[in-house]
């Protein structure tokens, strides 16, 4: 692979997270690079989906230093993230059911439309151009990502393995520059999971989207992603490349148990 | 047969976009709206326009306010009755004190006070959902009642509140036939309509659905709630402002505060759960229906009484209308949800086909 890994883009420095008295995230410290797939695996319960709440901003650490590009990033709503271009998927689907696949995925563009309400109620000017402008974006999603023959079904009447496609659409649809997928793979089968493998493969290659993922299916993780971060109880078990991360002793523990 | 879209093909983006992407939906509303504005007004008799049209038109507002709230937004609201209240009085007051104003000018400002009440009712909204956020709504309707009562300087000191509207009075010209006011109501309604539906399609009405059906992703990917609802409570409390004002000045000529009641806001909400909740038509079917039912139960049921040879009071009719009404509620949230709007719908999806089987 010719990929071209740049700087530390996000530094996350001795993050703490509790919930009252639950120790959810104890003392991390884990850095992602500008243009590569960062995987976080662990156990259930090891604190990946709190990781990635935090780093969008929908949980706020006691303790730590969080730095994105290199800037002290202060408290943040999770409305900020989308601002700064950092686009999310759930790992239950976070879809808007009641709207259609369309415009589940327009909405992803929300932060770059500047009409307001009043030029919308019009149909007039601003709202009309952007409305079309945003529409051809979309579009090329839709065509990226394969699903033009459901563009307009209520995203409610889709199998499962099509949801979190829309879902991915509708955050690609932002553009990010630094995409966090919470368990894409779950409960999908060999075909779609090859499937969606292609799609973040394809994403960080012609984008140039950095990726962090979190993923339960081993054999994915350790062929896409450049490096990996173990979590076990909230603690950083492990860090490095695949292989590395492979043969840790702590990380067959935590998996395998003790005296395997 | 005759609702075909083939050989409709759209070659661009703006062609898809349209409101009525089918040809027949186009000529169909083309032809209700010269029905409605040249058809109507030369047949209907004043009753018809007094007692039914303009009482609908009014209806269906506040409705589509209530559903742009409640549909569209997700945030439950009781107090729909007080926000027309607002509007009423606010129109009738800005008559009153400001020297010369045209009528519609009243109108809007009516409608912006109404907003600006709506939003401060708005506020709990950002902390509480669902059945707690009702609660906090229905202490608008009885607050801005007892108000409207308490102050007498917003009826201009009459007696418990009672305010009889001034002429209305449009470009230089005094509207005093059922027609006129008809007509009146009919092209705000109109344009309001056509305001609402071109909201809900761009991405303040996308923003509406995505706090409406998962408010988490929807911050996720950059929306703002705390404006999101209160554009949402603004919006639709102008809509029911200006339906409270027309309501005032167009149909009833004189109102007191306890006219704007919580059972008004009750109908209004059985109107978009019957006619379809998130959806601009469903406003206008489930007014049309609940204002309907009792006037068809009314000439109906002597009917029947009489064909079957029983005996009948006129109290029975009411009862009746009264169980009919709540079957019907009951009927709807359990079969259908998405209202008649829905039932539209499928029958349009039917009538592709039809009458091949598929």
């Amino acid at each position: 692979m010719s990929k071209k890994i740049g700087d530390v883009i996000l530094d996350l420095q001795n993050i703490s997270l509790r919930f009252g008295g639950v120790k959810a995230l104890t003392d991390i410290s884990f850095d992602v690079r500008q243009h590569e797939i960062r995987a976080i695996i662990g156990p259930n319960g090891a604190g990946k989906s709190s990781m990635l709440n935090v780093i969008n901003g929908v949980y706020h650490p006691q303790e730590g230093r969080i730095y994105w590009h290199g800037e002290e990033r202060k408290r943040m709503e999770p409305h900020m993230a989308a601002r700064q271009n950092i686009a999310r998927t759930f790992q239950n689907i976070a879809l808007f059911k009641g709207m259609t696949v369309l415009d589940n995925i327009m909405t992803g563009r929300i932060t770059k439309m500047k009409s307001n309400f009043i030029e919308h109620a019009l149909w007039f000017g601003r709202a009309r151009k952007e409305e079309l402008e945003h529409r051809c974006k979309v579009e090329e999603v839709i065509d990226f990502l394969e699903i033009q023959h459901i563009r307009k079904t209520p995203v409610g009447r889709l199998p499962y393995g099509l949801q979190k496609r829309v879902e991915l659409a509708r955050a690609l649809a932002a553009e990010p520059s630094m995409l966090l997928l919470d368990e894409p793979m779950a409960g999908m089968n060999v075909e779609e999971k090859q499937d969606m493998c292609r799609f973040i493969l394809d994403v960080n290659d012609q984008f140039g989207t950095t990726i962090v993922l979190i993923e339960h299916d081993m054999g994915v993780v350790m062929d896409i992603s450049d490096r990996v971060v173990v979590l076990d109880y909230g603690k950083k078990i492990g860090d490095g490349v695949p292989d590395e991360v492979k043969n840790n002793e702590d990380v067959i523990k935590a998996y395998l148990g003790a005296g395997h | 047969m005759l609702y075909r879209e083939a050989g409709q093909f759209k070659t661009s983006y703006a062609a898809d976009q349209q409101v009525f992407p089918i040809r027949q939906d186009r000529i169909g509303v083309v032809a209700l709206l010269v029905i409605a504005f040249v058809g109507i007004p030369l047949f209907a008799s004043e009753y018809w326009f007094s007692a039914i049209l303009i009482p609908f038109l009014i209806f269906a507002l506040a409705a589509l306010g209530l559903n742009v709230l409640t549909g569209y937004a997700g945030q439950l609201s009781l107090g729909s009755a007080a926000f027309m209240a607002v509007g009423a009085y606010a129109a009738y007051n800005f008559q009153l004190r400001v020297e010369g104003i045209p009528f519609l000018v009243s109108f809007a400002l009516a409608g912006l006070t109404a907003a600006g009440v709506g939003i401060l009712f708005g506020l709990p909204s950002l902390r509480i959902k669902g059945f707690y956020l009702a609660v906090a709504t229905l202490a608008a309707q009885f607050f801005i009642v007892w108000c409207l009562t308490k102050f007498p300087w917003l009826s201009n000191n009459s007696s418990s509140g009672v305010i009889s509207t001034q002429k209305l009075i449009l470009f230089g010209r005094e509207l005093n036939t059922p027609v006129e006011k008809y007509l009146l109501v009919l092209s705000i309604v109109v344009v309001m309509a056509m305001a609402a539906k071109n909201m809900v399609r761009s991405s303040t009405g996308r923003a509406w659905m995505a706090v409406r059906d998962m408010d988490v992703a929807a911050s996720v990917i950059g929306i703002k709630l705390m404006p999101t609802k209160l554009l949402a409570f603004a919006v639709s409390s102008f809509y029911c402002g200006v339906a409270g004002a027309l309501y005032a000045f167009a149909y009833l000529g004189s109102v007191e505060p306890d006219g704007f009641s919580l059972e008004m806001s009750f109908r209004i909400l059985f109107m978009i759960i019957i006619g379809g909740v998130g959806s601009i038509m469903g406003s206008f079917l489930g007014a049309a229906f609940i204002l309907l039912l009792p006037i068809f139960l009314d000439v109906a049921l002597p009917f029947i009484a009489n064909l079957l040879g029983l005996p009948f009071a006129s109290a029975t009719v009411s009862h009746i209308q009264i169980t009919v009404f709540g079957a019907l509620i009951m009927f709807f949230l359990i079969v259908e949800p998405h209202g008649l709007a829905r039932l539209w719908q499928i029958a349009k999806e039917k009538l592709r086909l039809w009458p091949f089987p598929h």
